[in-house]
């Protein structure tokens, strides 16, 4: 069994340039892992530092989101197409948190915040 | 800064040079244009922006466009009108209409933010561009490309209204008709601009496109004589236009332009797309995507790009999300049109539908200087108005037939008790 796996140009640079693997996971977590062993390089920009994937990193199987599939749970089937798309959207910051951990603003340039340096 | 604008990642703060390019490498967060607010001090001033082309390009020192960029396509400087007779029917007596159902030259919001997003592909030397639409887009990209002697490849979901089908291809644009929806067609989209050279306005394009929308933010402060209103009504698919208005009205503020006001934002989507509607009600910091089943196609995003940006706007602001069914959006496009004389699209449906639903639940206050967000233009999507209106049989080219046929009228009108028929 194994699944077709499609990245993203974005983290070319982290992969030597590779666009595809075939991976042998048969979840979503396994898949996650088997990337990163594929690619050391990648692993400290795909997870946060809390260790969960980056919240802007969608997944997609065949034509379908994954999580309307059942996310984690859902069991990949040989032959599937897995496609990896950054930034489309979605994602959440789990604790709840409004700037991004280096004190920078995470919304936008002109939140107002008091620790944003958006405006220098 | 080295250039008057560049792009800076929002969760991590890399900063890059200009670039088609959307994405951080560091941390794959969205990219947006950071504008030196010193530099445009100089040329964004209130006796400049008055002198300047009455179209959205009169604030072109805040938009990310080189600075010799000669504009091609008067968009923007929409009227911003009174609504009185709206008002007065959903109990609001401050409130007005920011009317982009007559933007040129595609008589939506869109063209905004295309025309800053073709600027820049031109700067960056695509002679292809393209986009994923659910329509507005599409005919918007269509348009000025067509001006700018660009090529274009459309992709939409297949089963979009004729109408806005009909108003790409007119254009000479190649429409690629996808099976799926409109987050099936952006997904696509995103792989397309990852292996062709292309221009994807919304996809590796999107920073500079979603500055656009600013300008939406510095007209309605501008019309209300550079002040900032009470509230925004603001339609959403993707997000982007809420958040972007809110930065136009931070950025006005720190170059002085406008008074410090905290102005409170309401999003506005339908009941069968509303994932970030549900978002705010919840107090939700993700979006959970939704499948969308809505007669307002143009709002049809499951998986907004912005839509966590767009919630947080909202809450941080002090403001609220709603979404309306079908029928509602539907009875408020009749309503617009019959109190104000605006023609909306199902969007603007959905916008003016929240915005009285606002008013009734008492999220804003009548007396508060309010303006709903109107982004395109009914006539195309006049399918949603099939059977809403009896075609009547036509009498003869005489006067007594047409004192008979106005007997008949008034008597319809008696009969359902004096008010008016439809």
């Amino acid at each position: 069994m194994s699944v077709r796996v499609l990245l993203p140009n974005a983290f070319q640079k982290h992969t030597n340039g590779t666009r595809e693997i075939r991976s042998e996971a048969g979840n979503l977590p396994q898949l996650i892992t088997d990337i990163e062993t594929h690619f050391p390089a990648l692993k400290p920009h795909l997870r946060d530092e809390q260790g969960q994937v980056r919240r802007f990193i969608n997944f997609y199987v065949n034509e379908e989101d994954i999580r309307f599939l059942g996310n984690e749970m859902y069991c990949f089937k040989d032959g599937d197409e897995v496609l990896v798309i950054p930034s489309i959207a979605g994602g959440s910051w789990p604790d709840g948190r409004t700037h991004a951990s280096h004190g920078l603003c995470a919304c936008c340039s002109y939140c107002g915040q008091e620790e944003c340096i958006c405006g220098d | 800064m080295a250039a008057a604008y560049e792009l800076r990642c929002r969760e991590c703060g890399k900063r890059y040079d200009n670039a088609p390019l959307s994405i951080c490498d560091e941390c794959f967060s969205p990219l947006e244009v950071k504008c030196d607010l010193d530099a445009a001090k100089r040329s964004f001033t209130r006796e400049k922006i008055a002198a300047g082309p009455t179209s959205m390009w009169r604030y072109q020192a805040l938009l990310p466009v080189p600075d010799d960029y000669v504009p091609q396509t008067p968009a923007g400087w929409t009227p911003l009108l009174r609504a009185p007779r709206l008002a007065e029917r959903i109990g609001a007596k401050n409130l007005w209409i920011k009317n982009d159902a007559v933007c040129l030259p595609t008589l939506s919001f869109k063209d905004r933010v295309v025309a800053v997003a073709l600027a820049n592909a031109q700067a960056f030397g695509f002679d292809t561009v393209g986009c994923s639409s659910t329509g507005n887009l599409a005919n918007a990209v269509a348009a000025q490309a067509a001006r700018l002697g660009l090529k274009t490849y459309i992709l939409v979901p297949a089963d979009l209204e004729p109408a806005k089908i009909l108003n790409t291809q007119v254009y000479g644009a190649t429409l690629v008709r996808i099976d799926g929806n409109y987050d099936h067609v952006n997904r696509l989209c995103s792989q397309i601009a990852d292996r062709y050279n292309w221009g994807f306005v919304n996809v590796n394009l999107r920073p500079y496109y979603a500055e656009g929308s600013k300008t939406v933010g510095f007209e309605i402060a501008e019309q209300l004589g550079w002040r900032l209103p009470d509230n925004v009504v603001v339609p959403m698919a993707g997000g982007s236009l809420i958040t972007k208005i809110r930065k136009a009205f931070h950025e006005l503020i720190a170059l002085g332009l406008v008074e410090e006001k905290e102005v409170r934002f309401f999003g506005a989507q339908a009941t069968g797309c509303s994932p970030i509607a549900v978002a705010v009600k919840a107090g939700a910091d993700a979006i959970e995507p939704q499948r969308p089943r809505t007669i307002a196609r143009s709002l049809a995003i499951g998986n907004p790009a912005d839509g966590v940006y767009a919630a947080r706007v909202i809450r941080e602001s002090g403001g609220w999300a709603e979404d309306v069914s079908d029928v509602e959006i539907v009875s408020a496009i009749q309503e617009l049109a019959e109190t104000e004389g605006v023609f909306t699209e199902t969007a603007g449906g959905v916008t003016t539908a929240v915005t009285a639903r606002l008013y009734a639940h008492g999220r804003i206050r009548p007396e508060e200087l309010t303006v709903s967000c109107i982004t395109g233009n009914g006539l195309k999507t006049t399918d949603a108005l099939k059977g809403a209106y009896e075609q009547e049989a036509a009498i003869r080219p005489r006067l007594s037939d047409f004192e008979n046929y106005l007997e008949d009228r008034s008597e319809e009108r008696e009969l359902v008790g004096g008010s008016s028929v439809r």
